[in-house]
């Protein structure tokens, strides 16, 4: 079968969210029922779920997803990872059979440490070189591919309809205060498990709706800095966008989308002179992450999440809060499965991001 | 009259069962599409959220949403009138070329988009509360009112009527701090300006309790495509 970048399929795509500010943990069993009603955006080419606070007992240590070709490729990226961390467990990820998901690859994850003397001799802060080994295996070791390498949080990802992929991968034995999930219609590449969404690098994974048009120029700015663009996907660069202007930028979330979602300059110019000088050194300085084209996404990250849609809202996106709770997903239908009875919902402005983060105090 | 149940069904099947009957509600709705779709003769009601594209083509029956539709309401409806007692998602009425669509609460983008008229279709789409960005892009026919009756501060977003060019937008507005694009004008509407609208209004305040009194002692504004300056585009400078 031909992957992710060796074929060019001339969509819609459907993500969900939900949110505990005070921490609480859920089953995956309400974000899978929530993708139901919009089976229909995604035509069975991709589904993933991203759960954030799902292993507590090993939140110190960064938790491998990997999909393995086979146990060879799979005994060889072992054997690099041993080079760079302590293996505190392997083993792999639990899964159901069942008809709607068939040509599953290996699917293992690892608690990894990285070893102390090998960051010392590399001079590179944690992060960094986790970075580093996720990029190395994805472009260096064929037949093994990284899906996620964040710590307390996971992707689970496959071929297939989204609420599907969440009853393989058993999810609703998973306790989040945060889920993200995704339907695919795969508009430009032909659909594989990695291809599949969420994309996560450390702690932040993305699901995507849109296509955006800018992909090529974002593409080759970030690969510039160490970034390598695999499948040829968007959001795949989004994801890198994102740990390359929070983490290594310090950015904040607000900046961050005022840089990928930035307003008209017509909109800049009728802003207050500080906010105008903000806005067009934020432009200025990160053009070519500047993302065109429709998109509402949803960036997880420990301790919260960030919805955005392009400036243009060329993709809906629609957000409800009961509680302590934050829904948000492509449709309002799907929020309603989750909370038939709201506090409220609206629809976001397109570039305006929702920000929602646990109390302050409270450890996930 | 009928009761469809639409919990666990596929739209294709609920619009088989509304198709069979004459009127019907079809109750907790939760995001099927194309409900009533292309349908003629008969009363629809539907409750709970109505998904996309609900009422597309639709070619003179009735729907009386008790909820919130979602996105593309009304697609290309020919003849007919909905009814949204709740709020609209994106693009409602889009291409739009005859019949009423009239909701009680707010819209979202590109409410209006590319509606159309011709001879005696002249398509009607009254927004009760405000709408997003784009209200009336590329609009070419038909007429477009919104009331603001939640008196919010912003009754449109940005970028009203880009690339309108037919048709008349009414807004229960001063619009000061609107900006307008330059292929239309924007001025007050008088007494006599207003006269055409006020049926529209009035259907609007009797099916959803307002007081046209109350409604009609504002300011309104009347935009219209300024035939002396034609269509230009937003996206791209020709």
């Amino acid at each position: 079968m031909k992957k992710e970048g060796q074929v060019r399929i001339p969509s819609g795509c459907a993500i969900s969210a939900v949110i505990s500010r005070s921490g609480e943990r859920m089953s995956g069993e309400s974000i899978i029922k929530s993708m139901i009603p919009m089976h229909d955006r995604a035509n069975g080419l991709g589904g993933g779920f991203a759960a954030y606070g799902i292993y507590p007992e090993h939140r110190e240590q960064y938790a491998f997803h990997i999909f393995f070709n086979d146990n060879a490729v799979r005994a060889e990226t072992e054997r690099f990872l041993k080079e760079g961390f302590e293996m505190v467990k392997a083993e792999i990820i639990p899964t159901g059979k069942i008809p709607e998901i068939t040509d599953e690859p290996l699917i293992w994850r690892y608690f990894l440490s990285p070893l102390p003397s090998v960051l010392a001799s590399l001079q590179l802060d944690e992060k960094e070189f986790v970075v580093r080994t996720a990029m190395k295996i994805n472009s260096g070791i064929s037949g093994a591919y990284v899906f996620s390498c964040g710590k307390n949080m996971g992707a689970f990802k496959a071929v297939g309809y989204p609420e599907d992929v969440g009853r393989f991968y058993r999810l609703e034995e998973y306790g989040a205060y945060c889920w993200t999930a995704h339907g695919r219609y795969p508009t430009n590449t032909p659909g594989w498990w990695g291809g599949a969404h969420p994309f996560a690098l450390l702690d932040y994974s993305v699901v995507h709706n849109g296509e955006i048009s800018s992909y090529d120029a974002n593409r080759r700015f970030i690969e510039m800095f160490g970034y390598k663009c695999t499948l040829q996907t968007d959001t795949e660069v989004i994801t890198y966008i994102a740990d390359y202007l929070l983490r290594r930028q310090k950015l904040t979330l607000e900046e961050t989308a005022s840089v990928i979602a930035a307003p008209f300059w017509d909109t800049i110019s009728r802003k207050s002179p500080e906010e105008k000088a903000a806005l067009s050194y934020l432009r200025n300085m990160f053009s070519s992450l500047l993302i065109t084209g429709p998109f509402s996404i949803v960036l997880g990250f420990t301790g919260g999440l960030m919805a955005l849609g392009d400036r243009l809202k060329l993709r809906s996106m629609v957000v409800g809060e009961k509680g302590d709770r934050v829904y948000i997903a492509s449709e309002e239908a799907a929020i309603r499965t989750m909370e038939p009875d709201l506090d409220g919902i609206y629809s976001p402005a397109g570039g305006r991001p929702v920000i929602v983060k646990v109390k302050e105090g409270i450890t996930v | 009259m009928t009761v469809i149940d639409a919990a666990q069904a596929g739209y294709k099947e609920l619009n088989e069962q509304i198709r069979r009957v004459k009127d019907c509600t079809v109750e907790s709705c939760l995001g099927q599409r194309f409900l009533g779709a292309g349908m003629t003769d008969k009363k629809i009601t539907l409750t709970g959220t109505a998904g996309n594209a609900a009422g597309a083509y639709l070619n003179g029956a009735e729907i009386y949403i008790r909820g919130n539709a979602q996105d593309a309401l009304g697609d290309t409806m020919n003849g007919g009138k909905i009814v949204v007692y709740g709020n609209v998602g994106d693009a409602a009425g889009y291409a739009m070329r005859g019949g009423a669509i009239y909701v009680k609460g707010n819209a979202g983008y590109r409410a209006g988009i590319h509606m159309k008229a011709y001879k005696d279709k002249v398509p009607v789409l009254v927004i009760g509360g405000k709408t997003g960005s784009f209200l009336g892009e590329y609009q070419a026919g038909g007429i477009i009112i919104v009331l603001n009756t939640g008196e919010e501060k912003e009754i449109v977003g940005n970028f009203p009527c880009t690339g309108m060019h037919g048709g008349a937008m009414l807004l229960r507005s001063d619009c000061k701090g609107i900006i307008f694009p330059e292929n239309v004008r924007a001025a007050a509407a008088d007494q006599e300006k207003l006269k055409p609208f006020l049926p529209y209004i009035a259907e609007f305040c009797a099916l959803f309790g307002f007081k046209a009194e109350k409604i009609l002692n504002s300011p309104f504004t009347l935009v219209l495509p300024d035939s002396n300056n034609p269509y230009k585009q937003m996206y791209v400078t020709n």
